[in-house]
């Protein structure tokens, strides 16, 4: 299915406040950065989450351990889907027992993304807490998971899409509105 | 990305990037292997019979952790214990397994192409796991991931492989595999052990081990079949360890340093002696890890595939 871009939800400068703020509220919230560490979901929210914690790491004048998890494994849709996503590999250099974890994706939606990736987690160790925060929520959860942060509440249809561009991956950061062309 | 073939006959025009998704995809389950708690439930539901016609320690237990990590149920079935034994053809007897709704067949054979016969007959996933002196397919993917660990690439490596070539399924896939992946090969063995068709798979050949080890970045030292002696395509155990043999004494008198896989199971002391097999630059213990991820990874894109 093609794709058409409807309008930018957020431009570079918006999303680098979103992460500002969002980087914030985490510090604030957590009480402290003792035992915490960011971890993103694969492709996008990787590079969310190092952003973070650079953030958190300049406001605090320290370095936050930042890891990468790859849900692919953990999916429940591997008979359904035509094209396998690709298997990059889970990337947590450190221990999460006893950790106050912030997992960090783009977008939430249904919520089954974020559901593989608790129980991936669950898999490496026993976290104290796990905290979701994600860029953008767009509704239509079919799961009973709320994030924790949000940098941006927008209320889309379902043949509605959000992309989220990232400057490492798409050469820029932007948030888009797309919407499934018509035949 | 899927892989664009759908079932694992062998690795004769598997293309290239076919071969490095699996190598990716190896290297993430490697990871998995590595944690505490080393299983994932990625093929819940999903169910796999190995099918055994042919004795097998390590493959057959490679395959079925490989299954057990990745959640799968699984169904053993060896060639002595089944109705095979009463005549049933093998036909029948898999065509009875996959009426059972089976996702996969892993199955090792005597006779060269019978995997892919059986993928004519079943509704399955058909994943060759040794069949005859044709192919080795997975054993072949472990021997280059473990290359690629070690040197990080494959390409432009020089690879000696050593031994029966011509009656050696590992050798064959192990050709095919690493000229797709761009390596360059010598074979080497006793004349008798030359394939009759060693100039249609396109690799050099010599019969001077010490050639072939000067030459190396890496050998592959294959298994002498000892019950091959006094078929008269063998010398003595003696004689072919003199000839052929990675001595302790060869292995000193090398100026490069030359890293040793070996497919397993190890005549010590016939194609390689202990402090060689065991030495620093071994890699056959990494090798059987990989083994595991490998089939692994295989096992995740071919039923995904369906």
């Amino acid at each position: 299915m093609n794709y058409i871009t409807k309008k930018t939800i957020s431009d570079s400068k918006t999303l680098k406040r979103m992460i500002a703020r969002l980087s914030h509220e985490i510090l604030e919230k957590s009480e402290g950065i003792e035992d915490l560490c960011i971890i993103g979901i694969r492709t996008r929210g990787e590079f969310i989450a190092k952003r973070i914690a650079q953030k958190i790491g300049d406001i605090e004048d320290t370095e936050l351990p930042a890891g990468i998890l790859d849900v692919v494994m953990y999916r429940d849709d591997f008979r359904d889907r035509n094209e396998l996503p690709r298997l990059k590999g889970t990337d947590i250099p450190f221990d999460v027992d006893n950790k106050k974890v912030i997992l960090v994706d783009d977008v939430i939606y249904t919520g089954r993304t974020v559901r593989a990736a608790l129980d991936a987690i669950t898999d490496l160790g026993r976290p104290s807490s796990i905290k979701l925060a994600v860029l953008i929520d767009r509704g239509h959860r079919e799961m009973p998971i709320m994030p924790d942060f949000v940098g941006k509440n927008f209320s889309t249809a379902t043949e509605e899409e959000i992309q989220v561009k990232i400057e490492e991956i798409d050469g820029e950061d932007r948030i888009l509105l797309k919407e499934a062309e018509k035949k | 990305m899927s892989l664009s073939i759908n079932n694992l006959f062998g690795l004769e025009g598997v293309p290239k990037e076919d071969i490095n998704q699996i190598f990716d995809t190896a290297f993430s389950f490697r990871e998995v292997l590595e944690r505490e708690v080393k299983k994932v439930p990625t093929l819940k539901g999903i169910t796999i019979v190995n099918l055994f016609f042919e004795p097998s320690t390590r493959t057959k237990n490679s395959f079925a952790l490989a299954e057990k990590r990745l959640s799968a149920d699984t169904v053993n079935f060896s060639a002595s214990s089944s109705s095979l034994k009463k005549g049933e053809s093998l036909k029948d007897t898999v065509q009875n397994l996959c009426a059972m709704k089976l996702d996969v067949v892993v199955m090792r054979h005597s006779v060269p192409g019978s995997v892919r016969m059986l993928s004519k007959f079943v509704d399955a996933v058909v994943i060759n796991a040794g069949d005859g002196t044709h192919e080795h397919p997975t054993q072949a993917l472990l021997d280059m991931m473990s290359l690629k660990e070690k040197f990080g690439k494959i390409e432009d490596l020089n690879i000696a492989i050593i031994g029966d070539i011509k009656h050696s399924r590992v050798a064959r896939s192990n050709i095919y595999g690493l000229k797709t992946m761009g390596a360059n090969i010598k074979i080497c063995g006793p004349p008798t052990f030359m394939p009759a068709d060693v100039e249609a798979l396109g690799v050099d050949y010599t019969y001077d081990i010490d050639e072939a080890l000067n030459f190396a970045d890496a050998v592959n030292v294959l298994r002498i079949q000892k019950e091959r002696q006094g078929s008269g395509l063998l010398p003595s155990m003696r004689e072919y360890r003199q000839e052929f043999g990675l001595t302790k004494e060869r292995m000193n008198n090398l100026e490069n340093k030359v890293t040793i896989l070996h497919p397993g199971p190890m005549n010590r002391q016939i194609e390689i002696d202990s402090e060689v097999a065991d030495g620093e630059n071994s890699i056959i213990l990494e090798q059987v890890l990989n083994g595991v991820a490998i089939r692994m990874a295989v096992l995740f894109l071919l039923s995904g595939n369906r």
